[in-house]
């Protein structure tokens, strides 16, 4: 059950065309991560979902329902916190926060006073006076407070501390438990590898990979750190093993989902002294494609 | 103490590298003001008895309110004209043009971040108010030569080179102080509007203080630096005291702000940001809630000054065929229509004027808009379950509503004004009627707006030259023998001239189904265009 999903998506700005096709679909109660670099289409994709812009071609639906024409009945459900959040700067924190909730419908007055205090937010300052990450926060209390089925966040930690950043974090899990949906886009991939269920990775206005983490670790390769007690040998047989270096003793290399099992048979035969797996990362994964397009 | 202002020269080329455009601009406009006034006064009011019956209009308290006193009022020459009815003016609008230059390079620029990023590059502490100090000692000495000379430049005997240059450096010493003064208020204020606010208000405050003075407290005229500055009597008797007075009391508020500099913190000010409210207002919950608590300060000093303007020209109806014998260029736009006395012609004359100024505040709430989508704060407002017509329509609304209440502000000016000076005359409801009558025009131009905002949002400044043209058009139509079409063009070339013209119901009607139609064709692209966001 999918409670947004884009088929084709295209959009152009005048020659531009930021969107190429965008087939993106998150399911109910998932976080679902969006990651790319700048420029990819994270913002566009996002834009065109809460109907602010009108899609060249294809089709965006939130909740079964066409993001441009039933924008204003998709928005009771949705909460949304912009990439860059700009507010008026003579009116304080406090008044944003009851004008955003009062637009949508009666507020939560219990959860709003709650977030105040986790997110360390003074109400009572004008909003000119606030610093990008204060900024943020009234728009990412406004959007928590709301009771949204829904929520698209656009890299709404960018300006917060890792202080902060914890909150948010714990505020997603509770997201979470209450099956509620995030579409959340993100260049910081271990916030993204921490509390997301899916990813999809988006370059140049197309979605180049799409799944679990698990599916998408799949696609890469583990780096291996290994001392043995025989000098090692034989490695560079394998063709899934690259960046093969050696320092102080140690042996270090990754390599490919496929022949890890070979290796490791082979690795044995030299009496392992030490041996250090680590999985590879989201960034792993981003950087392979990010250099898959700089080749190009 | 020399460290202190290490980097200052290349500081203050950076600075006016930044301003330049504004500053010139600025400049550009004060000196071509004086120059025009002072080319059109000539052309205008060439004989003696002319000038006489203009000062004869000039003997009024609300003049001297609004100008200062009238120091050559018995020998009205040209010069004496132009120092009486001019340099209040320019020096208020070098006051303005200071505190915006100041203001954008000291507290603007501190809150930006821009002065944190400077002053860990190796330059003085002090550098960063002596970088504005020495632009604002540049921009004020060439404001005064080069308003001082476009004065003399036109030849006219009674503006000679000693008045003019006086003029002008009266000028840009006023310039000067008022960069001092928001250069201090920069080290009290915390954000940059407060600022703004502050440095704007005192000098609206002192524009008021002086009035009061120059209706007899000579000395608290002498006490505030724009009466002080009226006291050179250019053209009359040119005294350059007041010049070094004020130089002086410049030179206090530089030092001031020096001082005050060097005692904070960056970032920090001498008068704490009031914490503000914690809860919303119950008007703020729709998007018209919105537009009012926006342009709730805009609406409410345009609707003043509204009332102050019907009231100053209400005030000219004691002396009104003095005051027109006088002037040869109001004589001729006048209607003169048959059956009717002078003193109605000339109100339904300024009822249609002060209707093109009073549609100004009307428009605000709908380019508004615009800059609401550039500054990119609709996002997150159109992510909430409110339409985009639903939004358009809070704003314009609010403009509806302004332009009713701007006419009523007008007309209450005018009307009580004309009563209290004639004693009788035309009732205040009759003149109320009379202003409210142009409101099908100025809707028409709330339409032109929506449309402008539905469509092509990068081109307001069409809409601002739409009404600029109206004012040419429905003012000056008549001097050049515009043909009828051209008038026409405008919404107010249709608007009736009461109470000398009838009301016509049905080109009201025409003009209201007009503005709606505008209206409803703008919000439909509205609808469908791509937001800027």
């Amino acid at each position: 059950m999918t409670v947004l999903e884009t088929v084709e998506l295209k959009k152009n700005f005048g020659d531009i065309s930021a969107l190429k096709g965008v087939n993106l679909a998150v399911r109910r109660g998932e976080i679902h991560g969006f990651i790319g670099p700048n420029g990819a289409g994270k913002t566009t994709t996002m834009r065109i979902l809460l109907g602010l812009l009108k899609p060249t071609a294809g089709t965006a639906t939130v909740f079964g329902r066409d993001a441009w024409k039933d924008a204003v009945e998709i928005h009771r459900q949705v909460a949304y916190v912009p990439g860059e959040v700009q507010l008026w700067p003579n009116l304080t924190g406090g008044e944003v926060l009851d004008l955003l909730a009062r637009l949508r419908g009666p507020g939560n007055e219990r959860l709003r006073g709650e977030l105040l205090e986790r997110f360390d937010l003074d109400p009572s300052r004008k909003c000119g006076t606030y610093s990008k990450g204060n900024r943020q926060k009234v728009a990412l209390i406004a959007a928590l407070s709301s009771g949204a089925e829904l929520l698209i966040l656009d890299e709404p930690t960018s300006g917060l501390d890792p202080l902060m950043e914890q909150v948010f974090q714990d505020c997603l899990q509770e997201l979470r438990a209450q099956g509620r949906s995030v579409l959340l886009s993100s260049h910081i991939l271990s916030e993204v590898e921490k509390v997301c269920d899916r990813v999809s990775i988006i370059r140049d206005g197309v979605i180049i990979e799409s799944g679990t983490l698990v599916e998408l670790r799949h696609l890469t390769s583990t780096h291996v750190a290994v001392q043995t007690k025989r000098p090692l040998e034989g490695l560079e047989q394998f063709s899934g093993v690259h960046d093969l270096q050696e320092r102080g003793g140690v042996t270090y290399f990754s390599v490919e989902a496929e022949e890890l099992g070979a290796v490791m048979a082979h690795l044995s035969r030299f009496e392992i002294v030490r041996l250090e797996c680590a999985p590879p990362t989201l960034e792993d994964l981003f950087i392979r494609h990010y250099e898959g397009e700089t080749r190009r | 103490m020399k460290r202190n202002f290490a980097g200052t020269l290349t500081l203050s080329r950076f600075f006016w590298r930044q301003e330049r455009r504004q500053v010139v601009l600025w400049a550009l406009a004060i000196v071509l003001l004086n120059f025009l006034v002072v080319v059109s006064y000539a052309q205008i009011y060439k004989s003696p008895a002319e000038r006489a019956a203009m000062a004869q209009t000039m003997r009024n308290p609300a003049m001297t309110f609004m100008l200062g006193p009238g120091w050559g009022l018995d020998n009205y020459t040209i010069g004496a004209m132009v120092g009486h009815e001019m340099l209040l003016f320019a020096a208020m609008l070098a006051a303005i043009m200071n505190i915006l230059v100041v203001q954008a390079l000291t507290r603007s620029s501190e809150e930006d971040g821009r002065h944190e990023l400077l002053l860990s590059l190796p330059v003085g502490s002090l550098s960063s108010l002596a970088a504005p100090l020495v632009l604002a000692l540049m921009q004020n000495a060439g404001l005064a030569l080069a308003t001082g000379l476009a004065l003399w430049v036109p030849g006219v005997e009674s503006v000679d080179l000693a008045g003019s240059l006086l003029f002008g450096t009266a000028v840009g010493t006023t310039g000067f102080f008022f960069a001092g003064l928001t250069a201090l208020f920069a080290q009290l204020a915390e954000t940059s509007r407060a600022n703004l606010i502050l440095s704007l208000s005192v000098l609206g405050l002192l524009y008021v203080l002086r009035g009061l003075g120059d209706l007899g407290r000579e000395w608290l005229s002498l006490a505030t630096p724009l009466g002080l500055i009226l006291r050179t009597q250019v053209y009359v008797a040119n005294y350059w005291w007041p010049v070094g007075i004020m130089l002086a009391a410049a030179g206090v508020l530089w030092t001031g702000a020096f001082r005050l500099n060097w005692g904070r913190d960056l970032g920090s000010g001498y008068l704490r940001a009031r914490a503000g409210r914690q809860r919303a207002s119950r008007l703020l919950r729709s998007p018209f809630g919105l537009a009012l608590r926006l342009q709730r300060s805009a609406i409410i000093s345009w609707l003043c000054a509204l009332l102050l303007l019907g009231a100053s020209y209400g005030s000219v109806f004691a002396d009104l065929e003095e005051f027109l014998a006088g002037n040869e260029f109001l004589r001729e736009i006048l209607p003169s229509v048959q059956g009717y006395s002078l003193t109605e012609q000339f109100l339904s004359m300024v009822i249609d004027v002060t209707a093109m100024l009073a549609v100004i505040p009307a428009l605000l709430p709908v380019v508004r808009l615009v800059k609401e989508e550039k500054a990119g704060r609709l996002e997150s407002l159109l992510a909430l379950p409110v339409s985009r017509l639903n939004l358009l329509l809070g704003f314009l609304l609010l403009g509806v509503l302004v332009s009713a209440l701007a006419m009523l502000a007008s007309g209450l000016g005018l009307g009580l004004a004309v009563q209290a000076v004639l004693g009788e005359g035309p009732p205040l409801t009759s003149v109320l009627v009379a202003s409210l009558a142009q409101l099908p025009g100025m809707l028409v131009m709330l339409g032109a707006a929506v449309v402008i905002v539905g469509f092509c949002p990068r081109f307001t400044v069409l809409l601002w030259a739409y009404v600029a043209y109206s004012v040419f058009a429905v003012y000056f139509g008549v001097l050049i023998n515009l043909p009828q079409w051209a008038v026409k063009l405008s919404p107010f070339g249709w608007n009736p001239q009461l109470p000398v013209e009838p009301f016509e119901v049905q080109t009201a009607l025409l003009l209201l189904g007009l503005a709606v139609l505008l209206c409803a064709a703008g919000a439909w692209g509205y609808v469908r265009r791509d937001l800027d966001l």
